[in-house]
């Protein structure tokens, strides 16, 4: 069977990893593709790189950290951030990305997601979702979730989806940071509603968050996380021999 | 001297630096003087089905392949390129491919239990027939990396790896010096590395 994926997400601003890292022996590491290649080896099954340059010069960084991170680490690598046009993902997929994961881009131009299916696959797009709930409905949130859309986040998932995304991210702004598990109602919902691979993003305070994410909602692909990898607070390989001792398939 | 066949379908960045990184002489090219020079051919593929056969028609690559495997050249099929290798694709119409296996490509979906996703994505472990010698460094039950919606099936004799997704979806073939992946070796870790440098070893 497919295993489940655990992600590490790198925010990336001017060429540095911007929730720092507290790795026993790697105190100093800010450079992404060290970080990449210590993920890589340590068990991660794809990394998604975020680029919160704003920036022309801080983009070429990042567009140099991508090519030099593709060229040593060989999993998968989704990027995100400033994805606005097919330019967008022409640049980032030259450099060595595989898929592209797109966010408010795809909210202001709504033709961006069928025009990328088209061009570049189905399983090259990826729809990262801020989800908030509001008055009791899953909400959209647009601009790294300071702005309320006022859409549904689930029917906005599933036009996506129709319109060829091929994976969905659901970041639950409400459990985001709190560290007290993964929104587990929201994303149960989105996953009622799709036949692409989900991957959960927001709350990861430890291993149990990860085995208890598995286990109730089954329909989910993957768990992504950031700040807990970084500071070391849950390696790779101890959480994924964790998943394996609660029955959950993994890549060891 | 592997040559990776370049048709213009889709990014070879990736493949190019796995080669590199295992250390084999390789070169992208789409100049036939040097596919019929090499020792080994790669030939990779994403995308669709008939788009990717029309294209290596018209690089004049379709003929060069064949004839070089037929001379018995050890050929590599990557994801759509191992698809290519055999006869038939049922991907959105009907077309040709090389004919160098027997069998054809269809949908996944009718195939697998409805409950799975469509492209089958991931990690997948390998069943693997340890006498193939893509596999001399991995063993059976290792993981590689998938995304595709169609398959090989009514292959005869030359699947040497399947993945589990509801049924066995053939994830390796290998008959004579004619071999294929539908998974990406070049994206699969280490283990991915190992079958390419297996490759790179075949008939040295």
């Amino acid at each position: 069977m497919i295993t489940k994926r655990i992600i590490p997400c790198l925010d990336v601003r001017n060429g540095t990893v911007v929730k720092g890292t507290n790795f026993e022996n790697l105190n100093e590491i800010s450079s992404p593709v060290q970080l990449a290649e210590y993920y890589s080896s340590h068990g991660a099954d794809e990394l998604v790189f975020y680029d919160i340059t704003a920036s022309s010069d801080g983009r070429k960084l990042f567009t140099d950290i991508l090519t030099e991170t593709a060229s040593k680490v060989f999993i998968p690598l989704t990027v995100g951030g400033g994805i606005n046009t097919l330019d967008d993902f022409d640049r980032v997929l030259k450099c060595g990305a595989d898929k592209v994961s797109v966010n408010s881009g795809a909210i202001r131009n709504p033709s961006l997601i069928p025009e990328a299916a088209s061009k570049y696959g189905d399983q090259c797009v990826v729809l990262s979702v801020d989800v908030k709930r509001v008055d009791g409905k899953f909400c959209v949130f647009a601009k790294g979730g300071r702005e309320n859309t006022g859409m549904d986040a689930l029917e906005w998932i599933k036009q996506g989806v129709k319109n060829g995304a091929g994976e969905i991210v659901v970041n639950s702004i409400d459990t985001d940071g709190v560290k007290n598990g993964f929104d587990i109602e929201m994303l149960k919902a989105v996953c009622d509603i799709v036949n692409v691979p989900v991957i959960a993003s927001g709350g990861a305070g430890g291993k149990q968050d990860f085995v208890d994410l598995f286990n109730t909602v089954p329909g989910v692909s993957a768990g992504l996380a950031a700040s807990i990898f970084h500071y070391g607070e849950v390696t790779i390989d101890d959480l994924k021999n964790t998943l394996k001792e609660n029955n959950i398939t993994v890549r060891l | 001297m592997l040559a990776v066949v370049d048709y213009g379908v889709g990014n070879l960045f990736s493949l190019q630096c796995s080669l590199k990184k295992i250390g084999a002489q390789a070169v992208v090219t789409d100049d036939e003087n040097i596919i019929r020079a090499a020792d080994r051919i790669i030939l990779p593929g994403v995308g669709a089905f008939g788009d990717a056969v029309k294209k290596l028609h018209e690089s004049g690559l379709f003929e060069v392949v064949i004839d070089e495997a037929e001379r018995g050249k050890p050929l590599m099929g990557i994801c759509l390129g191992m698809q290519m290798l055999f006869e038939k694709s049922y991907e959105y119409g009907e077309y040709d491919g090389l004919g160098l296996l027997n069998g054809e490509i269809v949908p996944l979906k009718g195939e697998i239990p409805q409950n799975l996703d469509i492209p089958h994505m991931g990690w997948n472990a390998l069943s693997l027939d340890k006498n193939c010698p893509l596999f001399k460094y991995i063993e059976d039950g290792d993981c590689v990396y998938f995304v595709h919606s169609y398959f090989a099936t009514n292959c005869d004799s030359s699947v040497v790896a399947t993945a589990e997704y509801g049924i066995p979806v053939t994830a390796a073939v290998g008959k004579g010096n004619i071999f294929g992946c539908q998974f990406h070796p070049e994206k699969s870790g280490d283990v991915g590395l190992k079958i390419l440098k297996a490759f790179c070893e075949i008939g040295e």
